[in-house]
């Protein structure tokens, strides 16, 4: 078994504001998915949901912006680790992930290890 | 330490814990054995040291063999406690002055700085007692042994339990209990384990060994495969008492506890209604729910708000509020909904296949079989006799031949003949329905 990362990111685009019941459907299918991912016995890490309100983005030479690093119109929502024997595993995972329903998208990153050369 | 076991078999009950009540004589002997005991024990220890915990326990144990002789014949004295305060304190004095004796002529170079008087005083006021108690189960649930050995040590030393029956309710044998508590007795003297609070930076810490172990401990009762249903009772019962004495210390009252005790009362509150006479378990939706405590009921509510206040979330809430909804009896969506949330948040703090199992079921209730088959399958838990069961459930009307085959498959499985009827009955049903 390997660690990977699934690294979640949301949409900036504005036709993704749900309403406040898409919101509660929204957060049953985030705490269902958790819920499976955790039944399974696969969850290494449940990771951490990244805030918006305090957030700034540190750039070269000391500048720094207010909220997270929207450059291409997407920010970084929250992650977890997941338990899998491959990386395809953890991407057929990825695949059921409820961030979908609000236009964003997952990155599955293979966790270094010490004698890793990736 | 037959004297002990027979009269420990006794009377002793929840409502002795939780609503303390003025016993009767008959009722005294028993009674006050076990709690003597290990009070005596605790205020010993305390006084003699950890190294020397095999000399307080033959101390107590040489005094309650005298208590029964002597009063069998002569009768119970005017003052129970005392008389057994006043034996035990003169064994230990007359074990002090030996071993004074022993050291001034073996060793007359005698460096050591000897803070122990001659006359022993034994400080058994209420508050010492409780103190020492405490003091003890941090000693016990110490990290430095294994939580099977901090067990059968609170078993040993907090409960007065005999070997005999920690090796009963630990499916196992004597030689085998006797070896691990000596290994275990002996890690903590290397270890210069001291019977002393905790201090300010480490007690989070050590509190949080201590309520494993009490969970542990009460697990074993509840959930064992022992014949002996009222030595099972007695492990939750002692883990409940056990978890109180943290309740009725301030520094140890916190939400986690108060949670903890809770999700005793709740599950303890079903332990009639779901061991048949042959100690077999019923499952929850067949058991006879007039059975259940009511009391013991209100008593976990009472916990559990008492645990709510603050900013913790540990197992022990979620636990305690997964048990508080299966005591709701009417099978409402509110109520499955609620207790899916609750696994859905414990599965994600740490995983058991018994929660990922009950989760699914939940999740059965709420958003039909067929949902929930598509998650069991992901389950991986083939060979547990539960996960085909429930499949065999979830299969029921929706697939009968593949309900048949987990049904059997469970069948072959088991370990009760209560549960293999029940199967048995499930299989024909699903038989007519194909």
């Amino acid at each position: 078994m390997k660690e990977f990362a699934l690294i979640f990111r949301n949409s900036t685009n504005a036709e993704f504001t749900p309403s406040p019941d898409q919101m509660q459907e929204v957060m049953t299918s985030w705490i269902n998915w958790m819920g499976s991912l955790g039944a399974q016995g696969i969850l290494a890490d449940k990771g951490n949901r990244l805030g918006f309100t305090e957030s700034k983005t540190v750039k070269p030479n000391n500048v720094v912006t207010d909220g997270p690093y929207t450059e291409i119109k997407e920010f970084i929502s929250g992650y977890i680790v997941l338990k899998t024997a491959t990386l395809d595993d953890a991407v057929e995972i990825a695949k059921g992930c409820p961030v979908f329903k609000v236009g964003g998208n997952v990155e599955v990153r293979g966790v270094v290890d010490m004698n890793d050369n990736n | 330490m037959t004297i002990t076991k027979n009269l420990r078999r006794s009377l002793y009950s929840y409502k002795d814990l939780l609503f303390p009540f003025k016993m009767k004589e008959q009722e005294l002997i028993p009674h006050l054995f076990r709690t003597e005991y290990r009070k005596l024990i605790a205020v010993l220890c305390k006084h003699f040291g950890f190294e020397c915990i095999e000399i307080a326990e033959d101390i107590a144990s040489d005094t309650f063999l005298l208590a029964t002789e002597t009063w069998s014949f002569k009768g119970l004295p005017n003052n129970p406690a005392a008389w057994l305060y006043t034996v035990a304190r003169n064994k230990a004095n007359d074990y002090l002055k030996h071993h004074h004796l022993f050291d001034e002529k073996i060793s007359p170079l005698i460096e050591l700085e000897s803070t122990i008087n001659y006359e022993m005083d034994i400080d058994l006021s209420n508050r010492n007692i409780a103190d020492s108690e405490l003091q003890m189960m941090f000693a016990v649930c110490h990290p430095s042994i294994s939580t099977e050995a901090q067990i059968g040590l609170a078993l040993r030393i907090l409960c007065g339990f005999g070997i005999e029956e920690i090796a009963n309710a630990f499916l196992t044998n004597k030689e085998t209990i006797n070896k691990r508590l000596l290994r275990a007795k002996d890690k903590l003297r290397t270890e210069k384990v001291k019977i002393e609070f905790p201090g300010e930076g480490e007690i989070n810490q050590r509190l949080n060994t201590v309520l494993t172990t009490l969970y542990l401990l009460f697990s074993e009762g509840y959930y064992s495969f022992s014949q002996d249903v009222i030595l099972r009772k007695d492990l939750c019962l002692e883990a409940m008492r056990l978890t109180l004495i943290l309740i009725e210390n301030d520094q140890t009252n916190k939400p986690s506890v108060n949670a903890l005790i809770s999700l005793m009362c709740f599950h303890a509150s079903r332990f009639d209604a779901r061991i048949n006479q042959n100690g077999e378990s019923i499952l929850y939706p067949e058991q006879d729910k007039s059975l259940w405590d009511m009391e013991l009921i209100a008593k976990g509510e009472y916990f559990l708000n008492r645990a709510s206040k603050g900013n913790s979330l540990t197992k022990y809430h979620l636990e305690a509020g997964i048990a508080f909804w299966h005591t709701r009896q009417t099978d409402s969506n509110e109520k499955w909904k609620n207790i899916l949330y609750l696994y859905n948040q414990l599965l994600q703090i740490e995983y058991s296949p018994m929660a990922a199992l009950n989760r699914t079921f939940a999740l059965s209730k709420v958003y039909g079989k067929q949902e929930a088959l598509s998650e069991a399958e992901k389950l991986n838990l083939q060979g547990n006799y539960l996960y085909h069961t429930l499949l065999g459930e979830l299969y029921t009307d929706i697939d009968n031949s593949m309900a048949i085959i987990h049904f059997r498959k469970a069948l072959s499985l088991s370990k009760s003949s209560s549960e293999r009827m029940h199967l048995l009955n499930k299989i024909e049903h699903c038989k007519i329905l194909n």
